[in-house]
């Protein structure tokens, strides 16, 4: 159970680290993601063709495709998601935007975004449509996560 | 292929998704539903000032001259507080807040407003609760598709517990996990932390939701009730991680899962 919880806090100092490097580059996004907000609504077959800044920068000619969900708002802040995918398997998922702002964030994101990421992997695995819970974390996330999805598999 | 259509749009706080399966020409259908969402959102909310509720709390509107729709949610609500001895409360937290049932309502409305106007094949989730209906034929064979669910673990949320899966499904999960113990026992006013996570399954998520917390707030006592509900099935994890099943459970041949990912 030890080493479980050892590589668990591994994973989550990883993806922290992460995303502190992409902080920097993140910062101008958010205007751009507020206005991706109002897509929200978009049926996903469509969304992909509509979809805004960089959101195909994965190099097309190795097969690997890079799109970014719906800028989704939480009680903590926008939050948007960018899924990779390979050969039709989703091999990387990373949020792009998210809440920043203070030590409670940072606590936030070393829980939620490893978690992201594995929900992302399993539930192509597992065969999964939903998920029940009681979490309100992740959810934002989730649904970021799931407008990508769409746009994968709408493209 | 049929496309499928899902969306996401953020409503009573909560990101709700809506998922029609072979939904082309269904985009109308789920703005309107999504609208009747956010009507419920102004209509119920305690947050909104000028809310029927927010209203009818500060003395300005009498509740039998509420809308319509407001009166049967209190009429359900207060119907539940009874079956449910008083363990689901509208005024757990000293004010009047039927939000507790609100949603899992709502959500139900939204199921039965798609299915009226021909999506028969679809799935909304609100935060966690959620009602599925009708399966899609796997192309090619003559198997049919329903919609699965996980439910997950109350303290790792790359494990799923259980899966349950079907075409006439409400499925509603309360937990003290995601906000720290914010049920309270009404009898007591403690917060109730016995059991981490009460996962109610049952054909309308009106009251399987308001079940969930309610056992939740029972806690230990929850075990024997759950047992005597008709027509509901569910699932426990109690606080040290033990869990407990009724005698129909629908789910049979799903092992826990871990989640790709996760190293050992």
């Amino acid at each position: 159970m030890r080493r479980v919880i050892l590589a668990l806090a591994v994973t989550a100092a990883a993806m922290v680290l992460l995303l502190s490097y992409k902080t920097a580059a993140q910062k101008a996004d958010p205007p751009a993601a507020l206005t991706n907000t109002q897509k929200t609504g978009t049926p996903a077959p469509t969304a992909s063709s509509s979809t805004s800044s960089g959101t195909s920068s994965g190099g097309s000619k190795s097969g690997n495709k890079t799109v970014t969900g719906d800028s989704v708002d939480t009680r903590w802040g926008p939050v948007q998601v960018q899924v990779t995918e390979s050969g039709g398997k989703i091999t990387d998922v990373k949020a792009v935007v998210y809440p920043n702002g203070n030590p409670r964030d940072e606590e936030i994101n070393a829980q939620a975004l490893p978690v992201l990421r594995q929900e992302a992997l399993a539930a192509q695995s597992a065969q999964i449509d939903m998920v029940s819970g009681a979490t309100v974390t992740s959810q934002g996330y989730l649904s970021s996560l799931q407008s990508a999805l769409d746009k994968l598999n709408g493209a | 292929m049929a496309h499928d259509l899902r969306r996401v749009e953020q409503v009573m706080g909560l990101p709700i998704t809506i998922a029609v399966r072979s939904g082309e020409g269904q985009a109308g259908l789920v703005d309107e539903v999504y609208g009747w969402l956010r009507w419920v959102d102004a209509t119920f909310s305690t947050y909104k000032k000028d809310s029927d509720i927010s209203r009818i709390e500060r003395g300005e509107l009498a509740a039998e001259k509420a809308h319509p729709m407001v009166r049967t949610v209190l009429r359900q609500a207060a119907a539940l507080a009874q079956s449910t001895h008083g363990y689901f409360d509208l005024r757990a937290g000293g004010r009047l807040d039927p939000s507790g049932y609100v949603k899992g309502w709502a959500v139900q409305m939204a199921s039965d407003l798609l299915l009226a106007r021909g999506a028969y094949d679809h799935c909304v989730n609100a935060g966690g609760d959620i009602r599925a209906c009708g399966t899609t034929a796997v192309p090619g064979t003559d198997r049919r598709r329903p919609w699965r669910i996980a439910i997950q673990d109350p303290w790792r949320q790359d494990l799923l517990r259980w899966v349950v899966s079907g075409d006439d499904l409400a499925v509603a999960t309360s937990g003290t996990y995601a906000r720290g113990a914010h049920v309270l026992d009404p009898h007591t006013g403690r917060p109730a932390a016995d059991l981490a996570s009460v996962t109610v399954v049952g054909p309308d998520l009106a009251p399987a939701d308001a079940y969930a917390t309610a056992a939740l707030a029972m806690g230990e006592r929850a075990y024997d009730w759950l047992a005597e509900l008709d027509g509901f099935e569910s699932a426990v994890i109690d606080a040290r991680g033990r869990t407990w099943q009724s005698a129909g459970w629908p789910c049979h041949d799903e092992p826990v899962r871990l989640l790709e990912g996760v190293r050992p």
